[in-house]
């Protein structure tokens, strides 16, 4: 019966996917940070909140900013989907609204999530904010374990991934611009590691920290990393072809050449090369999530009062 | 031991657990043995867990504004076969019965000119759609699913309160409810023969497909709902998940050639079965409100064309009318020669000579109910309604003599819930839900039993606060037991686990701690 999949239904799927991982990046961000800042006896609070503020693409003001103020906004603020509270909503809405495409399992994980965040909310300006944002870390692993093992690989679960893959994309790349394009701002390679979730698996790959170009080729080229650009890539690029588009796919062109040209990459010339990379992968990315709109959710428009019968 | 029971003083109503103060009725026995030890604290507990649960998977309804979780009271309402087996009779008589009298007014209207119901009855009902006329549904369904609102009366005896025929709700809540009560109460199902009830989306979905238009080899099934915003949202999803179909909303909708299509990611894809869970009114703005944008403009001519199968039929309005609701027995004897099993709660109809002036001098005894109104509204009890409110009431009847009608007021049965921290007895009805695959009638075992949880209340719709409990079935036997088990010689049918380094047999762990 369900060999085919609503528009809106993949739509909501896709959104769903892409603000869960929204959530989950940006925790492991906040987390980072946060604690770094913590360890670090010569911070300048002022200036990582700004940093901070950089990559998640949100304005700072020119007034100076706190933690408490990057986690009401960052964290906290349900308006914006910017922040983890409100892409967390969003995302219950959006799976909400195809609540027979997503499994139940995965749509109570969302709304558990979404009910328990108030308490930890309540319990981060005592305790601070480490709980919540592992409720916010766990949840999302639950959520996509759950997506994995319980749904079929049929369209909708391809939607998913690929709402995941593309806001992977987009956020490793963020992270990655505020340390190469905004030097001021840089957060140093530990904290952009385990802000990527990726320390311990970099430590497993190069027996190590510190050295410069060897994170960035971690997170923009590692085969077997998942939250590598390369990685995210492939992944979203065989969603595309598994749903069963022509040779020249709008939606797969832009970031099967990103892909082709990261796997073929010259390592020595990745350092120089970084700043033009790191901006096509973020074009590429839009570009393909606009063309994937426009092919799988066509817009509906006003309802078009044809003549019956004509 | 604090008893829960102590304080239970049996209200001026039929109790469905005690006959008498102290003497339980059989059919409750185990289930009182098993909660009377219960501390009142740890049923609270429970209750709270339950709470939680249905919040947590999202098992909410809307109230004064607020996202509430669905209330479900820890005792659950019994049914003995006996009674079920009547209720199901009668309930599936009045559906038949109501099937003959839609096919009849929307065809001959052989019971117009033969006067068993006046032809006001039908033409005066805002409910009657011309563009339903002359249609002939497939297999002679119009009332896929039916809701019959039942109560028990003083005496003990079940009567109708409404019919319901056109988007009949609540049916979720009885699959929900019996998941959650399994979950934080098991115990108290130890022993019992409770018939499943989750049998009803196959059923639905079986009838649903039996009603596509004809020739169409692999119907396509989708649910319609006006959206995550509507009150009914959940039970939408849930029906449609079970099924297995698409849940649409209008704009996933497109006509064309009197064909309803899909917009899907693989192009528009033809749709044969709508179960449509809005309104009429809301169905079709080129028929009925132009300014509806939850609808699908043309699906009622495609449904009129035999395109497409609308499930419920649309003008079945005119059937659940509650002024035809007092008509129904005449029907039962007229279409189906048999005398109704489930009797009616006495009514009068003020739009009928004579009747009128009846019903206003004892107003203040009858409650007085809009016939259109649902979930409760405009619901006047005469006996508890002040004098302020009865002027008001015996205006608007003598002013619309069409729009009301008037019963005896039923004290319904009542059964004892969760009150704070003790039992209390609370009113109670029952909406038993009927399916229609155009050979069979099946009545999902049980229903949906709402509570007054207000002391006293007579009004159990959720959205005047109400509560509901699990509804038992018991099975007079055991029904279909889990399957034999192998005889002790045969040979085990699953091969032994494999075992790690940590899970190795005792004896090598032993020999590995002894090097």
């Amino acid at each position: 019966m369900n060999d085919v999949i609503l528009s809106r239904i993949a739509e909501a799927l896709t959104w769903t996917g892409r603000y869960v991982e929204r959530a989950d990046a940006t925790a492991r961000i906040l987390d980072a940070y946060l604690h770094r800042m913590l360890e670090d006896p010569w911070r300048d609070e002022d200036v990582a909140c700004r940093s901070l503020y950089a990559i998640l693409g949100v304005d700072a003001g020119s007034d100076a900013v706190d933690m408490q103020q990057v986690l009401d906004q960052l964290a906290f603020d349900s308006r914006s989907t910017c922040s983890i509270e409100g892409a967390l909503g969003a995302a219950r809405l959006n799976a909400r609204s195809a609540r027979e495409a997503v499994s139940s399992a995965m749509w109570e994980c969302l709304n558990a999530t979404w009910h328990a965040l108030a308490e930890q909310r309540r319990a981060a300006r005592r305790t601070g904010p480490y709980g919540y944002l592992e409720l916010v870390r766990s949840r999302a692993a639950l959520f996509f374990g759950l997506a994995d093992s319980t749904m079929s690989r049929d369209d909708s679960w391809r939607f998913v991934v690929l709402g995941r893959s593309l806001e992977r994309v987009d956020m490793t790349v963020r992270l990655l611009s505020v340390r190469v394009l905004d030097a001021a701002h840089a957060p140093d390679w530990p904290t952009l590691l385990s802000a990527s979730g990726a320390d311990e698996a970099y430590a497993r790959v190069y027996g190590g920290f510190g050295d410069t170009p060897r994170v960035a080729e971690f997170l923009l080229l590692d085969r077997d990393f998942p939250r590598s650009a390369l990685h995210a890539l492939t992944t979203a690029e065989e969603c595309l072809s598994a749903l069963g588009r022509p040779r020249q796919d709008p939606a797969r062109r832009p970031i099967g050449r990103l892909r082709t040209r990261l796997e073929y990459l010259d390592t020595h010339a990745l350092e120089e090369q970084l700043p033009l990379l790191l901006r096509d992968l973020q074009t590429a990315c839009m570009a393909s999530a606009e063309a994937v709109a426009e092919r799988f959710f066509p817009y509906q428009g006003p309802v078009v009062w044809a003549q019956e019968g004509a | 031991m604090a008893d829960i029971f102590d304080a239970y003083a049996l209200a001026d109503a039929w109790d469905e657990m005690f006959e008498r103060p102290g003497e339980v009725r059989t059919a409750y026995e185990p289930v009182l043995a098993a909660l009377q030890p219960i501390e009142p604290g740890e049923l609270r507990f429970r209750a709270d867990q339950m709470a939680r649960a249905f919040t947590d998977r999202g098992v909410t309804y809307a109230f004064a504004g607020e996202e509430r979780p669905w209330p479900l009271d820890l005792v659950p309402r019994i049914l003995d076969a006996l009674e079920w087996d009547f209720i199901q009779r009668g309930v599936s008589q009045r559906v038949r019965a109501l099937e003959a009298y839609l096919a009849d007014a929307y065809g001959p209207c052989r019971a117009f000119e033969d006067g068993v119901v006046p032809w006001r009855l039908l033409l005066g009902s805002p409910h009657f759609h011309r563009a339903a006329h002359g249609v002939e549904p497939p297999g002679g369904v119009r009332i896929h699913v039916a809701g019959i609102d039942l109560v028990r009366d003083e005496a003990g005896d079940f009567r109708v309160l409404e019919d319901n025929v056109r988007v009949p709700s609540g049916v979720s809540y009885v699959i929900e409810n019996r998941r959650a009560m399994t979950r934080v109460f098991p115990s108290l199902f130890d022993g019992q023969h409770v018939v499943p009830v989750d049998g009803y989306p196959a059923r639905l979905l079986a009838a649903l497909r039996a009603a596509a238009p004809g020739g169409t080899a692999d119907p396509r099934v989708v649910v319609l709902t006006p959206g995550p915003s509507n009150a009914a949202y959940f039970e939408h999803a849930l029906l449609a998940r079970l099924m297995g179909v698409q849940l649409v909303e209008g704009h996933d909708l497109v006509c064309r050639n009197n064909r309803v299509w899909m917009r899907t990611t693989k192009g528009e894809v033809p749709v044969h079965v709508v179960y449509r869970r809005l309104d009429d009114d809301f169905l079709d703005p080129l028929h009925f409100r132009p300014d509806s944008v939850i609808g699908c403009p043309g699906i009622m001519t495609a449904a009129v064309a035999g395109k497409v199968t609308l499930a419920n039929a649309v003008g079945n309005g005119i059937a659940d009318d509650k002024l035809l609701y007092t008509y129904v027995p005449d029907l039962i004897r007229y279409y189906l020669g048999e005398e109704p099993i489930l009797p009616n709660v006495e009514s009068y109809r003020p739009d009928e000579p004579g009747q009128l002036d009846a019903v206003l001098d004892q107003i203040d005894r009858l409650v007085i109910k809009p016939v259109d109104g649902a979930g409760g509204q405009g619901i006047v009890i005469g006996p508890k309604a002040d004098a302020k409110t009865l002027e008001k009431t015996r205006k608007a009847v003598a002013a619309d003599p069409r729009g009301f009608i008037a019963q005896r007021p039923v004290a319904l049965s009542t059964s004892p819930t969760l009150a704070g921290e003790r039992m209390a007895p609370r009113h109670i009805d029952l909406r038993p839900f009927a399916v229609n695959d155009g050979s069979d009638i099946w009545v999902l075992p049980g229903g949906l039993t709402r509570v007054a949880l207000q002391e006293g209340n007579l009004i159990v719709n959720s959205s005047q606060g109400g509560g509901s409990k699990d509804t038992w079935v018991l099975a007079e036997g055991p029904t279909d037991g889990p399957a034999a088990l192998p005889a002790d010689d045969a040979p085990p049918a699953v091969a032994p686990r494999q075992l790690g380094p940590d899970g190795a047999p005792a004896g090598v762990q032993e020999g590995a701690q002894q090097q």
